[in-house]
């Protein structure tokens, strides 16, 4: 299975931003399928990036960020050919990994 | 909208067997200590993001009050079309950040995301949020211990939270 995240990290001297776009339903648990049925909530709760051992960015979510969930922001202390790692867990415990390396 | 198909969501099933197998089987080597120091660190805010009113969930996350200030710069649009995906970022000239944190004061529950910011991490964050109705979006950044909030009303042509 192709990864569920896709992240782009571009150094630009010493600040490197970073973009993320992860493929996740995002159910809030409030909406029903086409049977009428509730479907049950179902989404990310934490996103963290990892550069050089450290956590530059930890992203705590609730339902209401919206499907494929996409972030920017941008961080200190990386150069081009570090590696990110991103790594995310949802509330039924399933997660995905990958790593990056920044340009 | 019905994403998970069945080969994948076995998939899914069985590594979590799998993890769960050999947590297990390492769970009387003197090994647990590495985890349970990350889940004190990084824990996930439960509480927080159960609370109804955009107080109460502030209130769970901080333990505190913030105070209106111009340097934070939120930035969303006046009115989305689509509640589901609203563009919202937010900016803050302030020093030593700690956590940015976005609210929609009328979805469901209130916290919509919180972000921690490592030193060397710059105070600016860009992500959509889903709204359910025409109301105030809420940035709360945490810097120096103490909170500040920036509050902009988005008007919602359609909702992004019910059916």
């Amino acid at each position: 299975m192709a990864s569920s995240i896709r992240v782009r990290a571009t150094a630009n001297g010493d600040i490197t931003e970073v973009q993320a776009l992860i493929q996740h339903p995002m159910d809030t648990g409030f909406v029903k399928d086409a049977k009428g049925e509730l479907i049950p909530a179902h989404y990310i709760q934490q996103l963290k990036f990892e550069c050089n051992g450290k956590d530059v960015f930890v992203a705590d979510w609730g339902t209401a960020v919206s499907k494929d969930p996409y972030v920017k922001f941008s961080f200190k202390g990386a150069k081009k050919g570090d590696d990110l790692k991103v790594s995310w867990t949802d509330n039924k415990g399933a997660s995905d990994t990958t790593t990056a390396k920044i340009s | 909208m019905t994403t998970l198909t069945g080969p994948s969501a076995t998939r899914r099933l069985i590594l979590q067997g799998a993890a769960s197998v050999a947590l297990l089987g390492l769970g009387n080597l003197p090994f647990g200590a590495a985890p349970a120091r990350a889940a004190a660190n990084d824990k996930y805010p439960e509480e927080a993001f159960k609370q109804k009113s955009e107080a109460d969930a502030i209130k769970a996350l901080y333990g505190k009050t913030a105070e209106p200030s111009d340097k934070v710069k939120l930035d969303a649009p006046e009115i989305a079309e689509n509640g589901g995906v609203v563009p919202i970022s937010v900016a803050t000239t302030l020093d030593k950040v700690t956590s940015i944190s976005f609210f929609v004061a009328e979805n469901p529950s209130a916290l919509a995301a919180s972000y921690r910011i490592p030193e060397g991490t710059i105070p600016a964050v860009a992500n959509r949020l889903k709204m359910a109705k025409t109301t105030n979006v809420v940035a709360i950044v945490e810097a120096d211990g103490k909170l500040y909030s920036a509050t902009k009303e988005v008007k919602v042509t359609v909702g992004g939270c019910g059916g």
